[in-house]
């Protein structure tokens, strides 16, 4: 590795390009084998939701991605990280969330983003809220333990 | 003054999205707040009406119930978090 790697961090509402975020990392150097990405989508629920709806806490959601992702590239030999989030109003099929990892072999990479949405989920401040197809507002998603459960487990163990 | 902003449901139980309050002397950490906040009326007491789900920042960084609130400038409540 040479240099120090920077994360690029995004809050928004419009929609990221997935091929773009990886030539963000990737163009114009030789050295990276491996590039994952992870992209998280608007289930329509069985058909019953018509839209998400997601809120953030300004600042503190780019705060806390950063900080997750500055801890990602101190645990593993990255090469480049992106995580970009998007809030507003989300139609199933439409995508919430990126994750992009580069590292120079796979298992850097593979484990540095299943760490960055870990904690992404537990840490970053969005909410969800579901409207539903027959005009109702409905609920606010609940938080689920098992993602708690899955951000703990890398505290136990380094990389 | 100590600026309170809310989110989600904490947000919509209150009916506003943030406010600038006075807080007593009595009131020393985020638990203490949530306590005083509750007792100001049905809007805040549904809000808080089961204290250890809802979770708190103070100047846009998670900390725990028994943290100070002195010198915070921006205290603020919200549901556990479902990003990602």
């Amino acid at each position: 590795m040479s240099g120090a790697v920077v994360p690029f961090v995004d809050i928004r509402a419009e929609d990221f390009d997935v091929s773009a975020e990886i030539a963000r990392l990737t163009s114009g150097r030789a050295d990276i084998g491996a590039v994952v990405t992870f992209v998280g989508l608007c289930r329509d629920e069985g058909g019953t939701l018509a839209a998400l709806e997601l809120e953030h806490y300004p600042g503190m959601a780019e705060d806390e991605i950063a900080r997750v992702a500055a801890e990602a590239v101190r645990r593993w030999p990255l090469t480049g990280v992106t995580a970009i989030h998007r809030y507003g109003r989300i139609a199933p099929g439409g995508n919430i969330v990126l994750v992009v990892t580069a590292s120079a072999h796979r298992a850097a990479a593979f484990a540095a983003g299943e760490f960055l949405m870990d904690y992404l989920k537990t840490r970053a401040p969005f909410w969800k809220k579901e409207h539903r197809v027959d005009g109702t507002s409905g609920d606010w998603v609940e938080a689920k333990a098992e993602d708690d459960a899955a951000a703990d487990r890398w505290a136990a163990r380094q990389g | 003054m100590t600026k309170l902003v809310y989110f989600a449901w904490v947000r919509e139980r209150i009916g506003k999205p943030e406010e600038e309050l006075a807080l007593p002397a009595g009131v020393l950490t985020v638990a203490d707040l949530a306590r005083w906040l509750a007792g100001r009326g049905e809007e805040y007491a549904y809000a808080f009406e089961n204290p250890d789900i809802v979770r708190a920042a103070i100047d846009k960084k998670h900390v725990k119930p028994d943290t100070p609130v002195a010198g915070a400038r921006e205290i603020a409540f919200f549901p556990p978090m479902t990003g990602g």
